[in-house]
C-alpha cells in the first residue's frame, strides 16, 4: 500500500517538475532584454552576436530550445551560466548546501520553539499563560520573515550587537572544509570555534525564517494536544500517577504531532522559499542570493537551474513528509 | 461566555487594525497636503538629520533625513501611495483570477478541477519571492509589472480556499434544489455559491493586501519595483539597511510603518472572518 | 480496620452552580466489592472520577472528604495526591477501544506504571505483566505485548486493561462500567475474570454500573444513587431480597429478568421519580441556605 502511494506520488512529482520547467522557460523567453547584447562590449558586430547566440543555443525556436535544454537536464547538464561562465550545476551545488544548512537550522528552531510553546500552552490551558502564547503566535504569524529579519538586524546587529549581520562566515578565518556543508562539517571535525562563528552568522536569518513556522506549529500542536487531553487513555495515564507534563509528553505528543507533521511539510517549503530574500538581507552566500543576482543579470541558464532545484527540493520535501506520515501512523502501516 | 469574549476581541481587532489602515490611507491620499517637505528634494547640508527629539534636529524634518538630505516623513507618506495602490490592485487581481478558477474547479469538478489543481501544484513548487522577482525582471520595472507579478504568484491562495468552499457548497441541498428549479449552472454558481464563499474571500482579500505590501517592499528592496527616484517603503528600507550604523532612523521608521500596516491587514482580515464566518460564530 | 476508600459528605457542582453530587457518603472495606448503581446521569461515574482525581475541569468539589486507606486526599499537595493515587489505585475503564493509546505498543503501555511510577526494573515488570496476562487467560502474551491496540479485539483489550489494573497490586480499583461497551457474550467472561482476579488478589473494588444483574453477580455491598444522592445502601443479598427505597424497587421492576431476556426495558415508575424530585429539591434548599 505504501509502495503504491509512493509510485503515484513520484508520477505527480514528475508532472509538477515538468510544468515548472515549462513555465520558467516560457516566462524567461518572453523577456524583452537581450542577455547576449549585455555580455558583449559596445560596438560588437552582428556576426559576433549571432555567433554567441548560436553558442548558447538562443538562435533556435523556443520549443527546440526547451527540448535541447530538457535533454541536457536529464543527463545532468544544466548549461553554462552566461554571467559567471561556469557550469550551472556546479554553481548550484556549490551554493545549495549553504541554503540547506540555513533552512534546517531554521526548521530546528521552529520545531523546538513551537513544540515547547505548544506543550506549555496545553498544560496551562484556559489560563493567562495560554492567552499570552496565543497573542504571541498571532503576531509571529502576521509578520513575514523579511520584516523579522530587518527587526533583528536593528536589535541584534545595532542596538545590542551580539550576532553577525552579514555573510556566512568571517572572512579572516581559515576554512579546512572539503564540502560546502560548513556547519555540519565543523561539528563533524570538532572545530567548534568555526561552528560558533557560523552559527553567529546564521542565527538571525534562521530565527527570522523560523518565527512564522514556530507560531504555526505552536498553534496547531497545542490545539491537537488539547483535543487529546480529554481522551480515555490520557485519563488512564493520569490515574497511573503521571504528572500533567509527563502525560502530555508520553501519551499525547506523538499522536498530536502526526496531523501537525503534514502541515509542517508544506510550511517548510514556504520557509525555504523565504530564504531567497532573507539571504539577500543578510548577504548570506546561498542559493537565493545567487538567484537574485542571476535575475538582475538576466542569466537565463542559471535562473532555470536554480528555480528547478528549488522546485525539486519542494516536491521532495512533500514526498518525504507524505511517506513519513505513512510510516509513523501504525494504522496505515499495518493496513 | 467564551463566545462573548471572542466577539469582543475580534471587534477590538477590527477597530484597531481598521483605524490604523484608515489613518495611513488618508495620509497617503492627502500626501501633498500633509507631507512637510518635497520627498524628492535633496539637500546635502541637511544630510542624516536625526528625528525631532534628538540633538541636531531641524524643525520641519520631524523624523530626520536620509543620506541625501531628503525628509524621511515625507518619503514614508509618499511611499504609502505605492504600497496602498499595489495592495488594492494586486489583491483584487489575484482575487478575481483565483476565485474564478477556484469556483470553476470546485463547482464543475472532473477535468476542470484536475487541470486547475495541477496548475496550482506547479505554482506551489515555485519559491514565490523568486518568482515575483523573475516576473518583474522580465516585464520591466514599473507599477503595473509589480501588480501583475503579485497577482500571478498569489492567485493560488484564493483558488485553493474558494475551491474547497465551493466543493462543499456544491453538494449542499440548496444548490441541488436551485438546479431542480431549472437554473443554469452559471446562474447557480453566481447566485448560490458565491455569496456563501464571500466571507472567506473578504478575509483572504485583506490578508492578501498585507502580503502585496510586503512583496512590493521586497521588490523595491532589491531595486526592482518602480523607478528608483520615487519613494517606496522597501526602497527607503534598503537605504536604511546600508546606513544603519550612521542613521538608524532611516531603517526604523519605515520598518515600523510596514510592521503596523502588514499586521493591521492580517488582523483586520482575521477579525472579519471571526465575525462573519457562520461556522465560527 | 482502615477502609480502602472512605467518602463522606461529598458534594460537587458544575461551573453554573448546578449540583451533580449531593452529600454522598460511602465506604469500601479492604477486599470488598461495592457496587455503585444508578441510571445514567446519576453521578456514579463522577464519584469514581473524584476518587481518582480526574474530574473534568467543569466539575468542582464543593465539600466533603475522600480518604484512601486513611489518608485524606484534600490534605495533600497536587503532586503528592497524584503519587498516592498512582500507588494505591487503578482504573478499569468503560470503553477498551478508547482507553489504550493507539500509537503505543501494549507492552510499554501496561508496564509504564510499574517502571516509571513505582520504580520497578524492566525484567520484573515484564514478568509481572506476563503473569497477569496469564491470569486473564491471554495465551500468547508475546504477540499481545508487541501489538498495537488496533490489532486486538475489544474483549482482548479489556483483558489487557484488567491485567494492567491488577499488576501493581493496588489497594482499590475503580471499575467504571467495564462491560458496557462490550458484546453480550464477552460481557459475561469479563465479569467472571474480574471476579476471579478480585478474589485471588483480595483487591477492594468500587464497581460502577447501571445494571442490577451485574450488581447481583459481583458485589457484596450496594449503594443506589439517584440524581447525585445516595437513596439506599445495603448488603447485596439483602437489597435484592427486600429493597427498602421506592426508587430501588422501581429500578428493579424496570430491569428485565435474565429468565426472560426478550422483555423490554421498562421505564422507572414516574410517580416514584416525582416523589424523589421533591425530596431532592428540599435537600438542595437546605444545602444552599448556609452558603447563601
Amino acid at each position: 500500500m505504501i509502495l503504491q502511494r509512493f509510485l503515484t506520488r513520484l508520477l505527480t512529482m514528475a508532472v509538477t517538475l515538468f510544468g515548472v520547467a515549462v513555465v520558467v522557460f516560457v516566462v524567461i523567453r518572453i523577456a524583452p532584454g537581450d542577455p547576449i547584447a549585455m555580455m558583449l562590449p559596445p560596438g560588437a558586430s552582428q556576426a559576433d552576436i549571432d555567433r554567441l547566440r548560436a553558442l548558447y543555443g538562443l538562435d533556435k525556436s523556443i520549443v527546440e530550445q526547451f527540448f535541447i535544454w530538457l535533454a541536457g537536464v536529464l543527463h545532468g547538464d544544466f548549461g553554462t551560466s552566461i554571467s559567471l561562465r561556469q557550469d550551472v550545476l556546479g554553481l548550484v551545488m556549490n551554493r545549495l548546501p549553504a541554503t540547506l544548512e540555513l533552512s534546517i537550522v531554521a526548521l530546528l528552531i521552529a520545531v523546538a520553539v513551537g513544540g515547547v510553546l505548544a506543550v506549555i500552552g496545553a498544560r496551562e490551558r484556559g489560563t493567562a499563560v495560554e492567552a499570552g502564547i496565543d497573542v504571541a503566535n498571532g503576531a509571529a504569524l502576521s509578520i513575514p520573515d523579511f520584516l523579522w529579519g530587518l527587526a533583528f538586524i536593528l536589535v541584534f546587529g545595532v542596538l545590542w550587537p551580539v550576532f553577525e549581520i552579514s555573510g556566512r562566515v568571517s572572512p579572516r578565518l581559515e576554512l579546512p572544509f572539503v564540502t560546502q556543508f560548513y556547519l555540519f562539517e565543523s561539528i563533524f571535525r570538532l572545530r567548534f570555534d568555526l561552528t560558533k562563528d557560523l552559527l553567529s552568522h546564521m542565527f538571525m536569518p534562521a530565527l527570522a525564517l523560523a518565527l512564522p513556522l514556530a507560531a504555526i506549529i505552536a498553534q496547531l500542536l497545542k490545539q491537537s494536544l488539547k483535543e487529546l487531553l480529554s481522551l480515555d487513555y490520557v485519563v488512564l495515564a493520569r490515574v497511573k500517577g503521571f504528572s500533567e507534563t509527563q502525560v502530555i509528553l508520553r501519551e499525547a505528543l506523538k499522536n498530536a504531532a502526526l496531523p501537525t507533521l503534514t502541515l509542517v511539510g508544506v510550511q517548510f517549503t514556504f520557509l525555504i522559499g523565504g530564504t531567497v530574500i532573507v539571504e539577500r538581507l543578510f548577504s548570506y552566500e546561498g542559493l537565493g542570493n545567487m538567484a537574485i543576482d542571476a535575475v538582475i543579470n538576466r542569466d537565463l541558464p542559471l535562473i532555470q537551474g536554480i528555480v528547478l532545484v528549488f522546485a525539486l527540493l519542494f516536491v521532495l520535501i512533500n514526498l518525504a513528509v507524505d511517506m513519513l506520515y505513512a510510516v509513523l501512523n501504525p494504522r496505515l502501516r499495518h493496513g | 461566555m467564551a463566545d462573548a469574549r471572542t466577539a469582543k476581541t475580534s471587534n477590538a481587532r477590527i477597530w484597531l487594525a481598521g483605524g490604523w489602515l484608515l489613518v495611513a490611507l488618508l495620509a497617503t491620499i492627502f500626501a501633498p497636503l500633509l507631507a512637510p517637505q518635497d520627498p524628492l528634494a535633496q539637500d546635502l547640508l541637511y544630510e542624516r538629520l536625526p528625528p525631532f527629539w534628538m540633538q541636531g534636529a531641524e524643525p520641519g524634518f520631524w523624523l530626520g533625513t536620509d543620506s541625501l538630505g531628503r525628509d524621511l516623513l515625507s518619503r514614508i507618506i509618499y511611499g504609502g501611495r505605492v504600497a496602498f495602490l499595489v495592495a488594492f490592485a494586486a489583491a483584487a487581481a489575484a482575487c478575481i483570477v483565483g476565485s474564478a478558477l477556484g469556483l470553476a474547479a470546485g463547482y464543475f469538478g472532473g477535468w476542470t478541477d484536475r487541470v486547475v489543481s495541477r496548475i496550482v501544484d506547479i505554482w506551489m513548487a515555485f519559491p514565490p519571492v523568486l518568482f515575483a522577482i523573475l516576473l518583474v525582471a522580465v516585464l520591466g520595472t514599473g507599477l503595473s509589472s509589480v501588480i501583475i507579478a503579485i497577482a500571478v504568484i498569489d492567485w493560488t491562495r484564493f483558488c485553493r480556499v474558494v475551491r474547497a468552499e465551493a466543493m462543499g457548497q456544491a453538494r449542499m441541498d440548496y444548490v441541488e434544489s436551485a438546479r431542480i428549479a431549472g437554473f443554469g449552472r452559471f446562474d447557480i454558481m453566481l447566485k448560490e455559491v458565491l455569496p456563501n464563499v464571500l466571507p472567506a474571500i473578504v478575509a483572504l482579500l485583506s490578508l492578501e493586501m498585507g502580503i502585496a505590501v510586503i512583496v512590493e517592499a521586497i521588490l523595491s528592496f532589491v531595486n526592482l519595483s518602480i523607478s528608483t527616484d520615487d519613494p517606496t517603503w522597501g526602497g527607503i528600507i534598503a537605504e536604511g539597511r546600508l546606513s544603519i550604523h550612521q542613521a538608524w532612523w532611516v531603517l526604523v521608521f519605515p520598518l515600523v510603518t510596514l510592521f503596523l500596516t502588514v499586521l493591521s491587514f492580517s488582523q483586520f482580515g482575521e477579525g472579519l472572518k471571526a465575525r462573519f464566518d457562520p461556522v465560527l460564530r | 480496620m482502615i477502609p480502602a476508600l472512605e467518602i463522606s459528605g461529598l458534594s460537587a457542582t458544575l461551573a453554573n452552580g448546578a449540583r451533580v453530587l449531593r452529600s454522598v457518603s460511602l465506604t469500601v472495606e479492604p477486599g470488598e466489592v461495592r457496587a455503585l448503581v444508578g441510571e445514567s446521569g446519576a453521578g456514579k461515574s463522577m464519584i469514581g472520577k473524584a476518587v481518582l482525581g480526574v474530574l473534568p475541569p467543569s466539575v468542582r468539589i464543593a465539600e466533603g472528604r475522600i480518604g484512601l486507606e486513611g489518608t485524606d486526599l484534600g490534605d495533600l499537595s497536587a503532586k503528592a495526591r497524584r503519587a498516592l493515587i498512582g500507588a494505591k489505585t487503578a482504573l478499569i475503564p468503560q470503553d477498551p477501544l478508547t482507553a489504550l493509546n493507539p500509537s503505543r505498543r501494549i507492552g510499554p503501555q501496561t508496564t509504564d506504571r510499574l517502571t516509571k511510577i513505582l520504580g520497578w526494573d524492566g525484567t520484573r515488570a515484564d514478568a509481572r505483566i506476563r503473569q497477569l496476562l496469564d491470569e486473564v487467560q491471554i495465551r500468547d502474551p508475546e504477540r499481545v505485548l508487541r501489538s498495537y491496540p488496533h490489532e486486538l479485539s475489544g474483549g482482548m483489550r479489556q483483558r489487557v486493561l484488567i491485567a494492567a489494573a491488577f499488576a501493581a497490586e493496588p489497594r482499590l480499583i475503580v471499575a467504571d462500567e467495564p462491560t458496557t461497551a462490550l458484546d453480550v457474550t464477552v460481557q459475561k467472561q469479563i465479569l467472571r475474570l474480574i471476579a476471579a482476579l478480585q478474589r485471588e488478589h483480595g483487591t477492594a473494588i468500587l464497581f460502577v454500573t447501571h445494571d442490577l444483574g451485574v450488581v447481583a453477580k459481583i458485589s457484596q455491598k450496594v449503594t443506589v444513587l439517584y440524581a447525585g444522592k445516595v437513596v439506599e445502601e445495603a448488603d447485596t443479598p439483602a437489597l435484592f431480597a427486600d429493597p427498602k427505597h421506592p426508587y430501588t424497587r422501581a429500578l428493579m421492576a424496570a430491569t428485565p429478568k435474565y429468565t426472560d431476556p426478550f422483555a423490554s426495558l421498562k421505564p422507572v415508575d414516574e410517580a416514584v421519580l416525582a416523589g424523589l424530585a421533591t425530596e431532592i429539591a428540599a435537600a438542595d434548599r437546605d444545602w444552599r441556605a448556609p452558603h447563601g
